[in-house]
């Protein structure tokens, strides 16, 4: 959705996702109902390893889509974002490294990382929201990589390179939480509801002038609008989303060290979000098993020493047909072409 | 590379497996290798598979009257990457055995995640952080190679007796297994009277060294080096050009085959280096002349056997030697298994194996100096053997453990 598109009903102003007729209520319910089964049908690798990691990587390219898709702002923040809740949680409740650890249950632990988070990924938007396009990403970049190296030499709060080990995730009414079928439900739980929050925030008021501000901020302020604020609420919101991520890839792996929140992670949320789309919020869990799926299995296709090399041109033909990633095939499909709201030079 | 089959189906139907594992006599025993085949540890991790298909190569693929199949997963040197590949070998394509990792805080991860699945072998590949074994160690975890603080024995005696070093200054990366070496390596200086001023620790994967260079200290007799794979090639190479002169001490990596075979300038500076390490290429022994031999029918091989091909080639040949055993007959928890493996005891090319009561190798190291090899290349002379070393170095286990793990900061004699 561009300003230099007509603007269809204002409830409409959501990119893509409502081909006509509007099967979206259905195709939403068919893929409810999909994935609630699939632990029905599939073995707890599958479940975990590839599902619920899918779902927590989703998460983090969500958190992207949010910024860059409605905001323009193309964050590659997003998985320290991430780390900020992960480490909080390693630190504040219980890890076998003999580092820190002060045991605090996760019902006081998830939340005061989750406003970790969403406050880092605040004053990271506060620093970069005045650049644009290119600046945004280096800044975010920067941040990063500075964050993860910081992590990696600060031994006093971080553990240095070894991070922090054996991080339960909690048990709950008798359930371990980790396991296989309810790491899986609580994934796809977490998701759903960040899923949905997005759908109806890009339609609130907030999301609108979001994406006004994104299609022209200066029109945006000469109206009255605080953009800055706009964007750095933004910000904020997808730093809860991030951070929710955050809390379950800890539990996920049940360590986090400097490497989790690397550039490598940092890019590979990039590519996530970019092999799914940024039109609509399904793309980066689209583009999250995509990835996933390729990263588990590449070994088996071309051998382990070669496996990158197919990663990455699986990355360049989808980029190559299709710049608005699985979500542009897609609709491609559909016979119908949308513009790209991240395309410079679609107006704005 | 065995592991091309099958996996277009897994792809594409992977959606929809839950296949059961039923065990049939015939049916071929899965071995998971992991590996290191990206990032600054590349060479090191296809050199550590050289070593495992050799083991394999010699027991004709086929162990206890089963056929054998080995499935390769590769990591990054980062202990999640490490975790990831461990899962998806465990969990998805069901080995019994678990051959690897490479790097040591991927040691770390691995032994803890070992005690999620207490029927499987988890058998170390190079991975050479001590406390992987010595602290709090896991039931199924073994280290039929040596570790970081082992590879290290004589030297620091050796540099202070016989080189008459008095002060060194030291240079690693930032995680565990570096500071195994160190503390193996200052163990025996700071004993011997020597003095460690300074200490220099770098990021995995550093490529400028231009700042750490400059920084070292001018007053001290030598700098010892360990730095791994690509990072040592980028350290001995910057040092050269910009003009150090400094004797070297290496640690077991930082002048291992992989590093001695990289293409460049880092010749001259390096022959008399004196270093100590579980491999050595001018071994003459029988056994290690055949491993030799049978390393490069492997492609790609490099002049010598590495280290880490030697390590992988151990930990494959324990692994197979213990499915003799079993005669192809784990039990049910992989209990046979275990017992074959715990009480396992063979001869390595470089001398016999046996475990301690942390399931950790006792064996041989060489201290070594770097020389000219016949064909023009470098190789490592052995200075002499240490036999039968112990994880403790041979000090009281007790007291040992007393002085805690291998940090940054410890040991420390400045």
């Amino acid at each position: 959705m561009s300003a230099a598109s007509p603007r269809p009903a204002a409830g409409r102003s959501l990119p893509a996702a409502a081909p006509p007729g509007d099967p979206s209520v259905g195709a939403h319910l068919g893929l409810a109902a999909a994935l609630l089964l699939l632990p029905a049908v599939a073995s707890g690798f599958i479940l975990v390893q590839i599902g619920a990691q899918s779902l927590i990587l989703g998460l983090l390219a969500l958190s992207l889509m949010v910024l860059a898709g409605y905001g323009g702002m193309i964050s590659l923040a997003q998985i320290t974002v991430a780390g900020i809740a992960g480490y909080t949680v390693a630190i504040l409740g219980e890890n076998s490294v003999a580092v820190h650890g002060f045991g605090w249950p996760w019902w006081l632990t998830v939340p005061v990382a989750i406003t970790f988070a969403a406050l880092g990924a605040a004053l990271i938007g506060w620093i970069s929201v005045r650049t644009q396009g290119i600046y945004t990403i280096m800044i975010t970049l920067a941040i990063a990589t500075a964050m993860s190296l910081f992590a990696q030499q600060n031994y006093t709060l971080f553990n240095g390179f070894e991070g922090f080990a054996g991080i339960p995730a909690p048990t709950l009414f008798g359930q371990r939480l980790r396991a296989p079928m309810a790491f899986y439900y609580l994934c796809l739980g977490v998701a759903a509801l960040c899923y949905v929050a997005v759908l109806y925030g890009a339609r609130s008021t907030f999301g609108l002038g979001l994406q006004a501000t994104r299609d022209n901020q200066r029109r945006m302020r000469a109206l009255g609008f605080d953009t800055t604020a706009h964007k750095v609420f933004a910000w904020f919101l997808a730093g809860i989303i991030a951070g929710l991520a955050g809390v379950l890839l800890v539990w996920f792996q049940g360590r986090i060290s400097p490497g989790t929140i690397g550039v490598a992670a940092a890019i590979n949320i990039l590519v996530i979000a970019v092999v799914g789309g940024l039109r609509h919020p399904i793309g980066p869990f689209l583009g999250a098993v995509v990835v996933v799926l390729i990263q588990t299995f590449a070994t088996d296709v071309v051998g382990a020493a070669r496996h990158n090399t197919l990663i990455g041109i699986t990355f360049l033909v989808i980029v190559y047909f299709s710049p608005d990633g699985l979500l542009g095939l897609w609709s491609r499909f559909q016979g119908q072409f949308r513009q790209n709201p991240l395309r410079p030079g679609d107006g704005a | 590379m065995t592991a091309t089959r099958r996996t277009i189906l897994a792809l594409g139907a992977s959606m929809a497996m839950a296949w059961p594992l039923t065990a049939l006599a015939s049916d071929p025993i899965r071995i998971g290798l992991l590996a290191t085949f990206e990032g600054a540890f590349t060479a090191l991790g296809e050199d550590g598979q050289r070593g495992a298909m050799a083991a394999l190569a010699e027991f004709g693929a086929e162990a206890g009257g089963r056929p054998i199949e080995v499935i390769v997963a590769s990591s990054t040197g980062a202990p999640d990457s490490a975790l990831l590949a461990a899962r998806r070998l465990v969990e998805q394509d069901g080995v019994s055995i678990l051959v690897g990792p490479l790097s040591g805080s991927e040691g770390l991860a691995v032994r803890d995640y070992a005690r999620e699945h207490p029927a499987v072998a988890f058998i170390n590949g190079s991975s050479g952080a001590q406390d992987t074994t010595l602290r709090n160690p896991a039931d199924n975890f073994y280290r039929f190679s040596t570790e970081g603080v082992q590879w290290m024995a004589g030297l620091g005696t050796y540099a202070y007796e016989e080189r008459g070093y008095r002060t060194v200054a030291i240079l690693g990366e930032d995680y565990s297994f570096p500071y195994s070496q160190v503390m193996g390596f200052m163990l025996e200086f700071c004993e011997a009277g020597g003095r460690v001023p300074a200490k220099f620790w770098v990021p995995i994967g550093t490529n400028d060294y231009s700042s750490v260079i400059a920084a070292l200290p001018e007053d001290v007799d030598a700098i010892f080096v360990s730095l791994g794979g690509a990072d040592a090639v980028n350290f001995l190479t910057q040092y050269q050009q910009s003009g150090g002169v400094a004797p070297l001490l290496a640690g077991s990596t930082t002048v291992d085959q992989t590093v001695l075979s990289a293409e460049g300038r880092l010749r001259t500076g390096l022959i008399g280096v004196a270093s100590a390490s579980p491999v050595a290429g001018t071994n003459d022994a029988p056994e290690w002349l055949e491993f030799v031999a049978a390393y490069r029918q492997q492609p790609g091989a490099l002049a010598a056997p590495s280290l880490f091909a030697h390590a992988y080639y151990i930990g494959m040949k324990a692994a197979l030697l213990a499915v003799e055993e079993t005669g192809g007959d784990f039990g049910d928890n992989g209990e046979n298994l275990h017992a074959a493996l715990a009480g396992l005891e063979f001869v390595t090319p470089t001398g016999p194996v046996r475990l301690d009561h942390n399931r950790q190798a006792i064996a041989d190291i060489f201290l070594t100096e770097i020389v000219e090899a016949e064909d023009g290349g470098l190789t490592s002379r052995i200075v002499r053997v240490t036999s039968g070393v112990n994880q403790t170095l041979g000090m009281d286990e007790a007291e040992f453990l007393a002085m805690g793990s291998p940090s940054r900061d410890n040991p420390s004699c400045e």
